[in-house]
């Protein structure tokens, strides 16, 4: 089976009333996964054996009423940490590493009874718009199999897109959520900064990284996403807000009456005329169902791109300095002495646009650059900041595009970082000021049939209004419900 | 000419927290390697520090203690460098916003007082220890993560000697605080120092040497000597000296270049993003204030204006913060403070030097050297009694008990020695014949007579006092 037609209550409900099993679904979804995996290519790692063994082990205890992801198949990004399974960031660096703990999210779903069918492909160490830095494989977009995915977390999205699973975690950056979400027509939830622990991720941004989950629908997104936050005392930078049961919230009632939205201007600079008709239309759509929309400026957008692959890339270059081949990990063979040991491993162990970031972010922090570039760059993340909170005065979200184009084509963009780079110039900001952000299915374009996502960003902490305007959006439209037809066109 | 030195020293002091800073590894020493680690502590992918408040805590004190001003917003920096004994490659320290600041100790070098600067105060992570044989290098990450107070002076040391009265000042101070053990030869207090020399009246710096991990007070201030004559030698020679890092060789006493500074490492520090900046209240810090203790110098002035003690003594009992209160608590259980105080200066001292042991590593309790000094004080033994019976209490006895066991209690009881002092005159008439001539010898000869009756055992006083009684009735 696929999961498209469904929802987690209705495949919890059916394992709770035994309309199957944990082993019968866990068995499909791997039918199914195999039948377009050697398209798509979501997948670093299936993890067949120990996810039916699981099943069975589930089926044996049974499922309970509260139990809503008790045997429910889903997958897991390969850069969070699984203890037993293989997670290599899609680096050659970590190839074999095979983790001794798991992630704190990893712990939640494992004591919620899930069923990890797999690890997806990302770019290496979640750099990248694409996948096509996968130091593996590309993943292919479902929709057309000529296009990216998106990135970083373009095989989770795609596992999603190609109905493998309900619902995969993904890590966001800069966009590694949002953006994948929009080239594949699903659900992507970036929640806001400290929302979720961060203990387990493989570091790349540090007070940029944030996980959360590509769903098909709103809903399951807001149920999953409730199931992985919350204060960790592992991860000093977590919040202690309590966690709202969004879900509950998503009803027949729920409606963006009255709601101040506010359309930033500068969204729309450089968008592609086909996503901009899409947004357009979503804009009208969501002011026919009565939301005030307003448009605003964020006057130092243009800037955010520029400090954000500054800042980022500073803590990457410091937090990747741990593969040092000493450990774990990638060793070059035949090396001479310590220093050989570092600069072979790391120079073979990494792909190019890793290094790209270590030499951009080290080069920042250095003596002498240090003001001009770090110092510079914070400056502007507050700026960006302040952009928000201004705007937050008066409005309850910001809607605009999640990215200025539908997906690319393989290939197309790869060898042009900074043209790769501005694909995040609309997803960026959010990561500069910790909000919450989401991007849902708002139509397609009418120059290829890609999907274009909507993003809909809330204020810190208060992912439930973004979650009410994207149920409210999407339970009014039927783009979610269209599938691809994998190797057809569309 | 002549040359005006500047000497900066950089402490590291190890904290005595239970676990780690960032982890919660215990803090244990003389484990197998890598048996106190964990995934934080090898720098394993996915982990996070999380910050020891008592780290901070500790780190307060130690700041009040050396009267600086603490901070009241820090947040942490990394340090970055590769090295097999530092895994993550980078040490989370403090570099922007220090947890004290602008603080200052008072030494006495020959009698002449002098206030030295301290810069600034960091908490920070101890790195781990490689170590190497001819066929392997290993790394054991037991001390990785350990808390590290580092203590940065301000150029106000003028010579090696002010440089280990600082040390001294500084060790001692800290070591009251109770916050760390500061032992040079464990490794608890390491010293890194830099020198230069100048021409008198110059206010333009010499360029500094520098040397780390001298493992005594004894050999900094070699060091440092033979450094500032070394200096003295090249620049009056017409050389220039360079920015180096030098290594002192205890056996020839000479220091010898290690390498050469091409401009300054680059540590590209940044704030430490996974841990939120600390705010440090008002409260918090009155709190520790209040819970510090009593600093040496309000030790010493205690001791000689309230307690009777010279200067000297006071100082010498002030020297660890393990002799000050073992002598407060005997003073407390009654013993009295000079015997008290003698005692511990002399026969406790040199047994300690002699077994090369720590006070609180023996037997001796203060109760038990307060109840010998009571029985001396009595007369219930004699100070040649009282030999035996400090041997009895530093093997862990009771003085009371153990006197009687071994027999060791003198004969004050006139009721008991008259009889004896009777005898001995019935026994000795040319003596009482002598004292009546005026020859004092004879009172002389007859205390020893009475004593050998008692083997020594006669209380002196007593004896004398009945003695002198009789004679003057004959």
């Amino acid at each position: 089976m696929d999961f498209y037609q469904t929802s987690l209550s209705q495949l919890h409900d059916d394992l709770v009333n035994k309309k199957i099993s944990a082993t019968e679904l866990t068995k499909e979804a791997f039918d199914h996964i195999k039948g377009n995996e050697d398209q798509v290519k979501a997948f670093i790692s299936l993890n067949e054996d120990q996810a039916l063994k699981r099943a069975a082990e589930i089926d044996a205890k049974g499922i309970s009423a509260d139990q809503l992801t008790a045997g429910v198949p889903l997958a897991v990004k390969d850069n969070i940490l699984t203890k037993g399974l293989t997670t290599t960031a899609a680096s050659k660096m970590l190839e074999n590493f095979n983790p001794v703990y798991d992630a704190t999210v990893v712990e939640k779903l494992n004591a919620a009874d899930y069923i990890n069918v797999g690890k997806t492909n990302l770019d290496e160490f979640a750099m990248g718009s694409s996948t096509e830095n996968s130091a593996f494989f590309t993943t292919h977009n479902p929709w057309d199999l000529t296009r990216v995915p998106g990135g970083s977390s373009g095989g989770s999205a795609a596992a999603v897109a190609a109905g493998d699973v309900l619902g995969a975690l993904g890590t966001d950056t800069g966009g590694s959520i949002r953006m994948p979400a929009s080239f594949n027509g699903v659900v992507g939830m970036k929640p806001t900064y400290g929302r979720v622990s961060r203990w387990g991720i493989i570091a790349f941004g540090s007070s940029f990284d944030q996980v959360g989950w590509l769903t098909q629908n709103v809903k399951d997104n807001a149920l999953l996403t409730a199931l992985i936050s919350g204060n960790d005392e592992r991860d000093m930078t977590s919040s202690l807000k309590e966690v709202p049961d969004w879900a509950a919230q998503l009803n027949e009632n729920t409606n963006v009456k009255g709601l101040r939205i506010a359309v930033p201007k500068e969204y729309f600079d450089g968008l592609d005329e086909d996503v901009q008709e899409v947004i357009k239309a979503a804009l009208d759509h969501l002011e026919s169902l009565g939301a005030i929309i307003d448009e605003v400026s964020l006057p130092h957008t243009k800037y955010g791109v520029p400090a954000y692959y500054i800042l980022a890339s500073s803590e990457a270059s410091s937090n990747l300095q741990r593969y040092d081949g000493i450990r774990y990990g990638f060793r070059a063979a035949d090396v001479k002495n310590l220093e050989d040991v570092y600069v072979r491993s790391r120079s073979e162990g990494f792909g190019e646009e890793v290094k790209r970031r270590i030499m951009l972010g080290t080069f920042s922090l250095s003596a002498g650059f240090y003001d001009a570039y770090f110092n510079k760059a914070a400056k502007v993340r507050r700026l960006i900041a302040q952009d928000f909170e201004d705007v937050f005065k008066d409005h309850d979200v910001i809607v605009g595009a999640t990215g200025a184009s539908t997906a690319f084509k393989i290939g197309a963009e790869i060898d042009d970082p900074q043209t790769m780079y501005m694909n995040d110039v609309l997803t960026v900001p959010v990561n500069m000021a910790g909000l919450p952000a989401m991007s849902i299915p708002a139509g397609f374009s009418a120059k290829n049939g890609m999907p274009v996502g909507l993003q809909i960003i809330g204020k810190a902490f208060d992912e439930q209004t973004v979650y009410n305007t994207g149920y409210v959006f999407e339970q009014t439209t039927d783009f979610h419900k269209k599938t691809p037809q994998l190797g057809g066109q569309n | 000419m002549n040359f005006q030195t500047t000497i900066g020293l950089e402490v590291h002091v190890e904290l005595k927290t239970n676990s780690k800073i960032y982890s919660p590894s215990p803090v244990e020493y003389g484990d197998q390697p890598n048996a106190n680690t964990n995934v934080i502590d090898w720098g394993y992918p996915g982990v996070l520090p999380s910050l020891n408040k008592g780290v901070v805590r500790d780190g307060i004190m130690a700041g009040l203690a050396l009267h600086a001003q603490i901070a009241h917003h820090m947040h942490f920096d990394r340090k970055n460098y590769f090295y097999p004994d530092n895994p993550k490659a980078y040490q989370i320290t403090q570099s922007d916003t220090p947890i004290a600041h602008d603080g200052w100790i008072e030494i006495e070098v020959n009698g002449k007082k002098k206030k030295i600067g301290i810069k600034e105060m960091h908490i920070e992570e101890d790195a781990g220890k490689n170590t190497h044989t001819s066929k392997y290098s290993y790394v054991d990450l037991n001390r990785q993560g350990t808390p590290l107070i580092e203590i940065v002076s301000k150029p106000d040391i003028a010579s090696p000697e002010e440089a280990v009265a600082y040390l001294e000042a500084l060790r001692q101070r800290i070591q009251f605080t109770g916050i760390s053990d500061v032992k040079m030869e464990e490794g608890s207090m390491r010293v890194d120092t830099n020198i230069s020399i100048r021409p008198i009246g110059s206010d333009k710096f010499g360029t500094k040497t520098e040397m780390k991990n001298i493992n005594s007070f004894n050999y900094v201030r070699k060091a440092l000597a033979f450094e500032e004559k070394r200096h003295q030698k090249v620049l009056m020679a017409g050389g220039h000296i360079g920015q180096e890092t030098r290594r002192y060789d205890e056996a020839t006493g000479e220091t010898i270049l290690m390498r050469t500074k091409e401009g300054s490492d680059d540590y590209r520090y940044f704030p430490e993003p996974d841990l939120p900046p600390v705010n440090v209240s008002d409260e918090w810090i009155s709190e520790i204030e209040s819970e510090m203790p009593e600093m040496p110098g309000e030790r010493r002035e205690h001791y000689v204006k309230d307690l009777g003690l010279t200067d000297y003594d006071a100082m010498v009992l002030t020297q660890t913060k393990e002799m000050s209160d073992f002598f407060e608590e005997a003073v407390k259980d009654g013993g009295d403070p000079k015997r008290v105080a003698n005692y511990l200066m002399n026969d406790v001292n040199s047994y300690l030097n002699d077994k090369q042991v720590d006070l609180q590593d023996t037997k001796l309790t203060p109760a038990n050297l307060a109840g010998m000094v009571k029985l001396i004080e009595d007369g219930t033994i004699s100070s040649k009694m009282a030999k035996k019976v400090f041997k009895g209490i530093l093997d862990g006895e009771e003085p009371n008990a153990y006197a009687k066991e071994h027999g060791l209690v003198q004969l004050s009881d006139p009721a008991q020695l008259q009889p004896i002092v009777d005898e001995v005159l019935d026994n000795n008439e040319q003596s009482i014949e002598d004292f009546k001539n005026g020859k004092d010898r004879a009172v002389g000869y007859l205390m020893g007579q009475i004593m050998k009756q008692t083997r020594g055992k006669a209380n002196p006083q007593v004896v004398t006092q009945l003695l002198m009684k009789s004679l003057k009735a004959k």
